[in-house]
């Protein structure tokens, strides 16, 4: 299907939107009525035709903007994107892994047409008709990982192997849930999650590197993870916490349904061909909790899972102030009716709201 | 002085160790303050003699003891920055077989450790050993201005001004603990500094 391209931002006016389409196909990251870390890895190949799962990068209506707004947020402070010395052959990896599968799963918005070295890249819905020579930077307006990931959506930490670990040597990091690259970037897998609580005694991240160190090529793997946001920001970046972090404070009882977003990380995970690097694309996905509650399960699965969370994670996720008021708000869609298994909105088979 | 036990604490904060001694063909030494023990209580006269000592005093008074083991070379300076040439280009001559030992405060530790990376050697090959002052180099995340020596949470970023708490999260590479404004969801709101390991 043709994609219809939002004209929006996700900053000031926030005129950020989601259609009836992108609501159903929204990354709903629950699949039971609670919550609780878990490694929940799973193959990346395809699922339910029109889902973010079915394509290896999901291209969708916000796609536009928001490589506007990455465009923005790098010439605002250039360090959200770095590339160690040693990472550059992996970028030309990740340009060619995007390159072919855009233009292979989209083929009437983008084009790939290799002769030998000599490529010729056609992004339509950016106006991009660019002839380079693969493996020769000074072809490329930006590094290979620069100029690719300045036109696919969600951030990119592109991490060397080495040792039996993985090494955040790279990384394209402006839609991040409150990290920064530019102080992990060198760092090890457990080092760069040294601030999470409660995953590193239940051995989730041991058994997360297991896996990950594992992925072969051709055998990417995927996972959804979670957390808060207040108003339609991209950009919830540590270094402009200061500014935007006073945003939480404006929630009322009345506005809540449209201000407060749900934030759905699809992370996937390919092996690079020639530098043996993992690439970890982490897409996100925003909902407001009014257009959430259009989707009954989705309503009453979302009051259970936010109510029994531990206040350990409600506390990292960074919403335990306004904890309360979100639960006066989801307990309107809870009926206490028993939801069904899995993630999917189940709009015909659900009941409607029974209050 | 007695040795700090630092609490226990996230991944990515450094731990620190005691200095032995090991086979070398080069023994490079950098220390601030009480540092200086550290090196006392290590140096062998083999060591010396293929010895390389680099000093930053702070006011304290050991650089007579330390010359005193008669390394093969000394230098004491006043900053860490003001030495810096002086390691980076002992570092980038080094040859295979060099050992590397470090102590005194996290920042100093911290700032050597991240020179030699830079030069090519595994930070896991190097020994360090916390003395003296317990305060932190910090990076404040929003300015990403260094402030050394922080010993209060919070602290006020010496460059930009905004209110920081101490995480524990640790860049080797930057060599710096992170700061991140507290008061930013309630202006104002600041607690009173205590220290940091009150």
């Amino acid at each position: 299907m043709t994609i219809q391209f939002n004209d929006e931002t996700f900053r000031d006016d926030y005129s950020f939107y989601n259609s009836e389409r992108a609501i159903k196909r929204f990354p709903f990251p629950f699949h039971e009525d609670s919550y609780m870390y878990s490694v929940n890895m799973e193959q990346h190949r395809g699922g339910p035709v029109d889902s973010v799962y079915e394509k290896r990068f999901d291209v969708d209506e916000h796609y536009v903007s928001e490589m506007k707004d990455r465009a923005l947020v790098l010439a605002d402070d250039p360090l959200r994107c770095q590339s160690l010395p040693h990472m550059t052959l992996a970028g030309w990896d990740l340009l060619e892994l995007i390159m072919v599968s855009k233009s292979e799963d989209y083929p009437d918005l983008f084009e790939l047409h290799r002769d030998g070295n000599t490529w010729r890249w056609v992004n339509k819905p950016m106006g991009i008709d660019h002839t380079f020579t693969f493996l020769d930077e000074a072809t490329l307006p930006y590094g290979p990982m620069e100029y690719i990931t300045r036109q696919a959506q969600g951030d990119f930490a592109v991490l060397d192997q080495r040792d039996d670990n993985l090494w955040m040597d790279a990384g394209m990091v402006t839609t991040q849930a409150d990290w920064s690259l530019d102080f992990d970037i060198g760092m090890n897998f457990f080092e760069w999650h040294a601030p999470v609580p409660l995953a590193h005694e239940k051995g989730i991240f041991i058994r997360a590197l297991k896996f990950l160190l594992n992925i072969q090529q051709g055998a990417p793997a995927r996972r959804l993870n979670w957390t808060m946001t207040v108003n339609p920001l991209l950009d919830t970046s540590p270094e402009n916490y200061h500014k935007w972090g006073i945003q939480k404070t404006t929630l009322t009882p009345e506005n809540l349904g449209a201000k407060q977003h749900l934030r759905v990380e699809l992370q996937t995970f390919f092996r690079l061909p020639r530098s043996n690097a993992l690439v970890f694309p982490i897409r996100c996905y925003l909902c407001s909790f009014q257009d959430l509650m259009t989707v009954p399960k989705w309503g009453r699965r979302l009051h259970r899972v936010i109510r029994d969370l531990p206040v350990e994670l409600a506390t990292y996720k960074g919403f335990i102030d306004n904890r309360p008021m979100m639960l006066d708000y989801l307990s309107q869609f809870d009926d206490g009716l028993p939801t069904s298994p899995g993630i999917w909105p189940d709009l015909d088979t659900e009941p409607a709201l029974q209050k | 002085m007695s040795k700090f036990t630092f609490p226990e604490s996230i991944k990515s904060r450094p731990i620190y160790g005691t200095l032995a001694p090991r086979a070398g063909a080069a023994h490079l030494f950098i220390a601030d303050a009480h540092g200086a023990e550290a090196i006392l209580d290590v140096a062998t006269p083999e060591m010396m003699a293929k010895g390389h000592i680099i000093y930053i005093p702070k006011g304290e008074q050991f650089e007579d003891k330390l010359r005193a083991l008669n390394p093969a070379s000394f230098y004491a300076g006043p900053t860490y920055s003001a030495a810096e040439r002086r390691i980076q280009q002992t570092l980038a001559q080094a040859k295979m077989g060099l050992q590397l030992y470090l102590a005194g405060t996290e920042g100093l530790m911290g700032q050597a450790e991240a020179a030699a990376m830079q030069a090519g050697i595994p930070h896991t090959a190097i020994q360090t050993e916390h003395r003296g002052s317990t305060a932190r180099r910090m990076q404040c995340v929003h300015c990403k201005g260094i402030t050394e020596d922080v010993d209060t949470d919070p602290f006020v970023c010496s460059h930009c001004g905004l209110n920081l708490f101490v995480r524990d999260h640790y860049s080797r590479r930057l060599a710096a603990y992170q700061g991140v404004c507290i008061d930013a969801e309630d202006p104002g709101n600041v607690p009173a500094p205590k220290g940091i390991y009150e």
